[in-house]
């Protein structure tokens, strides 16, 4: 690789291993709901580091502008209004965006060598020059995170700014939040740093905070502080146990050798018959 | 001179061939994007992506002219208790113990396994491909759907191809098959052999 | 700010009541977080919305739309009944102990004096007792019942939970809750900060808001203190710099403040402002006034101004009224305006009763705007279909458009919340035509002296003889104006003390107002800017935040007005001995070994004056102390007192429900044909209120595609209940009614605006942002300020933008 930090631990449709000589430190983002202002300067910097400009849209009702993740909006801000205790009103806001996977879906799903690649640092990136527009890595995700842009059939995602990363400087949303609801550093950094905001966040009355790092998906580099970790449904359904869909497993796990050997015993099978029991031919005498 | 029996009209050989090539290419861009070993068959169709936009397109293609196929073969497949007595000596057939086969009309009931073979996994393959079709008709489906349909349509090509293995095979194993599709005629001596009920009704013997 | 943005850390509790700084001032609040990580501080809202700073709050409590006074006059009560005070504060930095007037009274709702025809008081009943020796009379045992603590706390008896409730709209547990967290912070090592910004300001009573948010903080202690003080939080980047030169119309540079029409005499002009001590050994800083006024007079007239002319005091204007933004439309509406110069400004979309700011721009001869946007002023005359809905043949207003730059393609300063003057450099040219400001308000003045020169005129000398010494004379430069803000010295000026140590050669810059003189030997053009550029260079470009004390006094940090300090009041951080009230946020201290107070900041004080002297820290007061009685400084009285919004759901002030005059602010300006532009409850039930989103700012970001794409399109804000109520759906198009027009926009409907049990009835809210108009690239939207009325606050006329009263239907 022309770049040490980006070494490539896992490879889409890549069946032989990666190089492993090199242990480059595990990333995480934290996002710490219970700091974030839902200012959507994060978007902005996403927009404006990365080069893209979504649609002015309209206002349907809501304050979720974009109304959703596009090929041009990697990151946009989810408000949700919940009562959880009755009479306390909580105005969840939680920035959506690529959880960054350590069992990353889309890229078990991605038949496309090298369009998703996960980096030896944890971040999932994909790499659209070789991306076939197959869509398959939506169905992988368990997030419902990549979009496939109507202008040239390619998926899109957030991408940490691996291109930022990999030169020793924080993603462009971490860069501008104003409140450090957003931080960046080592997995390790950012899982300590939680549950000093978790203890906080206990003391002043939420007694299930917790760290969101789901288990089903071998934890993410992406990281949330929720003050409610035991609803995560409640921040714009936040799914509670992501899983890559056992479909997909299925999919992509056993059925595929399985299925490629079938067909290939069937040939085989065809070829081993004609040269044991050999061909049915027809004497022309029993016309008569 | 050896006396030949019209099996295929020409339009009928042109409807299978027509059948045949789709198949033959969507199932090659298929298998494509199945298993990265496969990936290697995208570059018979211009790579990655050209392999993506043309498949489904050929699908559409194989399931237009299958449907016309079938068509034309539906009432020759019926099933009948005949193909259940033959079915009986699926053995004999494989080891070509051909004389305890019973009599056959046009299609023994192996041939008419496949057939609805094909007539389930077609429709079948069309609609789930429509389902994750990218980035004409995907959008408007859940992503649960999507997740169902790719399931559906790896397993309904699947056993697809394993049928037409059986079935190209078959033709190149029962010698002198080949010419019914490609000249439209069977010798006498192979009606008879083989679909001796079906030679009957043809020559009046 | 008394205090500033990073100093929010060192808080125990924020209050955001009247302001929004999560979301109109992201990049600040980002202290408050601090706060609340490192001293696990806690933030209390109090707002007519759930809003996006309630959203990291620890304790929100709504609010109806107006009513702040009762809220925090509530507080007081509470904080007076249950002696929830810092007590060695309030008697000795406060004038708890001061005797008031026998002549004054507050009857009903009215203090003494009130002239209903005119609309306003006489105030000469708003005093002190003034005793033999010229100073005011005290009693330090607090008993005399004229004293100001035992007036303050009958008049706030008042005000008891059971009232704020109803008033406000406020449950009495929610009000109670807040209570109690501010009474925590009388502890001498607690503080509260109280931010604050619009949400004040624009009602018709907002300097009493604000005042009594004051009074609330001085009887906790909290002003000059580390983590305390009030905090306004100013809207746009450099409105403190334009309040700080006297932008205003009524005022002069640094706070000095024009004559008015009586004061034709300099030195009655002078005597007036240059207070003597009320107090016995206090500084009452006041007393220098006139050698910020001569100095700044020298910066603007130079040789021409002499002490035998006065200093040219016969030029300057001599006001017969304030000429507030609602004035001088007043009078364009009256056809009294022939020409406006309309510079970084957008009244069509920022004032208010859009109607009548566009009819009265018709009636301009001509209209100068200076800006770098196409602003919907410059417009007004198109026809936008439904959004300017006006007929341009019947307007003959001409209309000139001087593209100018923004502040990124400028050098200058730029004066924060926090006082700081923060140099700034150009990061790209302006596009085609665009001028900086300073040019094009240049190019006038000098094709104006020129036709002075030429023509003569009725008064050419104050244009003749403008200083006016810039390298380029078409384009003076930012560096320069800098220099003559700061002030240098004309002749040698030399140390009172010592007349042989000169402090500054003639032609030097100065360091600072200290060495300001009123013989003409020093020039400055804004006294509290002094010694931003002195002979060392220039202070506001310094960039050093180191931060000895680690409390984020970055003295280093570019420069802050007054004499780079930071905290203002900081001395009465320190008990009267002189220590620190709390040691681990210490701010000054007396060094009795080296006899001066000194620490993280510039002591806000007389620098070499010990404890025992008894000087007091309100050094700019004559009395030394804080104000709880504001003598005759607000126009509506010495203590705030709630009064309904000039449109109110109630028909009376539930305080003085017999007293029709007590209903709103009773010296509130309203001219005469706008009281039957006010609607009422009958017609127009809701009560309105307008603010800003994060997404936007202002009337300029909707020309900014990154912002547009954020939020796109205009809406409004209303309750659940309502939204049932009215058959509303999110997403549904509504029409906003007052009675000045409408507004056509999508409806959020949301939780976060609730219902209001005010005086047994239910008051719904409708929340308007302000950022659509008719130009720009985010969709095109109604001017909200077609729905507000044409009010302003007592004493500084900002329009009532946050209380009025609508309607609303189903488009």
């Amino acid at each position: 690789m022309a770049l040490q930090s980006l070494d490539i631990k896992a490879r889409s449709a890549t069946t032989t291993p990666p190089p492993r000589a090199r242990n480059p430190v595990h990333v995480a983002k934290l996002i710490d709901i219970s700091k974030c202002i839902g200012c959507k300067a994060c978007q902005v910097a996403c927009m404006e580091w990365n080069d893209l400009r979504d649609e002015v849209g309209t206002n349907v009702g809501i304050y979720d502008n974009p109304r959703d993740l596009s090929d041009q909006s990697w990151t946009v801000m989810r408000f949700s209004e919940v009562e959880v205790e009755q009479g306390r009103l909580e105005w969840l806001i939680r920035k959506d965006g690529c959880m960054h996977c350590d069992d990353p879906g889309c890229l078990k799903a991605c038949p496309s060598p090298g369009a998703i690649v996960q980096y030896a640092n944890g971040i999932v990136d994909f790499h659209e020059e070789h991306c076939i527009g197959c869509g398959y890595c939506l169905t992988g995700c368990p997030f419902n995170i990549p979009r496939i842009s109507k202008k040239d059939s390619k998926a899109y995602k957030c991408t940490l700014c691996s291109d930022r990363v990999a030169v020793g400087l924080e993603p462009a949303c971490i860069k501008t939040c104003p409140t450090g609801a957003l931080v960046f550093g080592s997995k390790e950094d950012m899982i300590h740093h939680a549950e000093g905001r978790i203890a906080d966040l206990k003391e002043r009355g939420y007694a299930n905070a917790a760290l969101y790092n789901p288990r089903g998906v071998g934890g993410t580099h992406v990281m949330y502080v929720l003050q409610h970790g035991d609803q995560p449904e409640l921040y714009a359904n936040l799914p509670k146990d992501p899983h890559i869909s056992p479909l997909v497993s299925l999919w992509k796990g056993v059925t595929k050798p399985l299925m490629s050997l079938g067909i290939g015993l069937a040939v085989f099978a065809g070829f081993f018959h004609f040269v044991t029991v050999g061909p049915k031919e027809v004497e022309e005498e029993e016309t008569d | 001179m050896r006396t030949t029996i019209q099996r295929y009209t020409a339009r009928e050989r042109s409807n299978h061939w027509v059948v045949a090539i789709a198949f033959i290419l969507a199932g090659l861009s298929g298998l494509a994007l199945f298993h990265p070993a496969f990936f290697f068959l995208t570059n018979l169709f211009g790579g990655g992506p050209w392999d993506r936009i043309l498949h489904p397109f050929i699908g559409v293609v194989m399931f237009l002219s299958f449907v016309a196929l079938a068509a034309r073969f539906w009432r020759f497949n019926h099933f009948t208790p005949a193909d259940r007595q033959w079915m009986k000596h699926i053995g004999d057939e494989l080891c070509n113990r051909d004389e305890r086969l019973p009599e056959v009309g046009k299609y023994n009931a192996g041939q008419k396994y496949l057939f609805w073979t094909v007539v389930v996994t077609v429709p079948v393959l069309l609609l789930s491909g429509v389902v994750i079709w990218q980035p004409w008709f995907a959008p408007y489906f859940p992503i649960w759907l999507l997740r169902v349909a790719v399931v559906i349509h790896a397993l309904a090509a699947w056993i697809m191809i394993l049928g037409i293995i059986v079935h190209v095979y078959a033709a190149i194993w029962v010698k002198g098959t080949v010419r019914a599709m490609t000249r439209g005629t069977v010798s006498e001596a192979w009606a008879k052999h083989h679909h001796r009920a079906w030679y009957r009704e043809m020559t009046g013997k | 700010m008394t205090n500033h943005w990073v100093d929010i850390k060192n808080t125990d509790l924020v209050l955001i009541m009247g302001g929004n700084a999560a979301e109109a001032h992201p990049c600040g609040f980002k202290w408050v977080t601090e706060a609340k990580a490192h001293r696990k501080a806690k933030l209390i809202v109090v707002d007519p919305r759930f809003t996006r700073s309630a959203a990291v709050s620890d304790f929100y409590a709504p609010i109806r739309a107006g009513t702040d006074i009762a809220f925090l006059g509530g507080v007081i009560n509470y904080l007076l009944t249950h002696d929830k005070i810092h007590h060695e504060y309030v008697k000795t930095y406060t004038d708890f102990s001061f005797l008031v007037k026998d002549e004054f009274a507050f009857n009903d709702g009215i203090y003494s004096g009130y002239n209903p025809e005119k609309r306003s008081y006489d105030k000469s009943s708003w005093g002190y007792q003034i005793g033999a020796d010229g100073y005011v009379v005290t009693d330090p045992t607090l008993q005399n019942p004229r004293c100001v603590y035992q007036m303050m706390k009958a008049h706030y008896s008042r005000y008891t939970p059971e009232v704020v409730a109803s008033i406000c709209g406020t449950p009495k547990d929610a009000f109670l809750k807040v209570c109690e967290m501010l009474a925590e912070t009388s502890a001498p090592n607690k503080t509260m900060t109280i931010m604050y910004a619009l949400g004040w300001t624009q009602h018709s009573y907002g300097s009493q808001m604000i005042r009594t948010g004051a009074m609330v903080q001085l009887l906790l202690g909290n002003i000059g203190a580390a983590g305390g003080g009030m905090n306004a939080l100013r809207g746009h980047s450099n409105i403190q710099g334009l309040t700080d030169l006297g932008l205003l119309s009524n005022l002069l540079p640094g706070y000095m403040s024009l004559p008015s029409d009586a004061e034709q005499d300099y030195k009655a002009y002078i005597e007036k402002r240059a207070f003597k001590p009320l107090r016995p050994g206090q500084l009452s800083y006041w007393q220098n006034y006139n050698k910020f006024f001569v100095s700044n007079m020298k910066a603007w007239w130079g040789d021409a101004a002499t002490a035998e002319n006065n200093w040219c005091f016969d030029w300057l204007p001599k006001l017969d009224k304030g000429y507030d933004l609602l004035q001088v439309f007043e009078n364009m509406n009256q056809g009294k305006v022939n020409g406006y110069l309309c510079q970084g400004f957008n009244p069509l979309a920022s004032a208010p009763c859009k109607v009548k700011v566009s009819g009265s721009l018709a009636k301009l001869k001509y209209l100068v705007i200076i800006d770098p946007l196409a602003t919907e002023t410059s417009e007004f005359w198109q026809n936008h279909g439904e959004y300017n809905d006006v007929d341009p043949a019947k307007i003959q207003t001409e209309v000139f458009r001087l593209p100018s730059t923004c502040f990124a393609e400028e050098d200058g300063s730029l004066v924060s919340s926090s006082r700081v003057l923060q140099w700034h450099w150009k990061a790209a040219e302006p596009p085609g035509d665009a001028k900086g400001d300073q040019e094009i308000m240049a190019g006038i003045f000098l094709r104006l002296r020129e036709l002075y020169k030429k023509d003569g005129g009725a008064f050419p000398d104050p244009i003749l003889n403008l200083t006016w010494k810039h390298r380029q004379p078409h384009a003076p430069s930012p560096e320069e104006l800098a220099k003559e803000f700061s002030g240098r010295a004309l002749k040698d000026v030399t140390d009172p003390k010592d007349p042989t140590k000169v402090l500054a050669k003639a032609g030097e810059q100065l360091n600072g107002f200290a060495e300001l003189r009123d013989d003409g030997s020093t020039s400055c053009g804004c006294w509290i800017f002094s010694g931003a550029w002195t002979e060392k260079g220039n202070l506001m470009a310094r960039r050093d935040n180191s931060d000895p004390f680690g409390i984020g006094q970055t003295l280093n940090w570019a420069f802050a007005w007054p004499a780079n300090r930071r905290v203002l009041y900081n001395r009465a951080s320190c008990d009267p001995g002189g220590k620190p009230y709390d040691p681990t946020r210490k701010l000054i201290a007396w060094d009795a070994a080296t006899g001066k107070w000194g620490g993280s900041d510039i002591p806000d004080f007389k620098p070499d004056s010990p404890p025992e002297d008894g000087m007091n820290p309100f050094i700019m007061n004559p009395e030394g102390v804080a104000r709880f009685f504001a003598v005759d400084k607000m126009a509506e009285g010495p203590f705030p007192e709630h009064y309904e919004p000039m449109e109110s759901p109630l028909a009376v002030n539930p305080l003085h429900p017999k007293n029709a005059l007590a209903r709103a602010n009773p010296a509130a300006r309203v001219f005469k044909e706008d009281w039957a532009t006010f609607g009422k409850a009958d017609q127009f039930p809701y009560v309105g209120t307008t603010y800003r989103l994060t997404e936007h700012f202002h009337f300029w970001t909707k020309h900014v595609r990154l912002n547009a794409i954020l939020q796109p399109e205009q809406f409004v804000e209303i309750g659940e209940d309502l939204a049932k109520e009215k058959g509303i759906k999110a997403g549904d198009h509504v029409r906003v009614k007052s009675n000045r027009g409408f507004i056509v926009a999508v409806a959020v409907v949301t939780k976060r605006l609730r219902t209001l049990d005010v005086e047994g009835r239910k008051v719904h809210t409708v929340g308007v942002p302000i950022h659509w108009g008719f130009m720009g690239v985010a969709k095109n939207g109604y001017i909200t300020n077609t729905l507000t009325p044409f009010v302003g606050d007592a004493n500084t006329q900002t329009p009532e933008f946050k209380a009025f009263l609508v309607n609303i239907e189903k488009v």
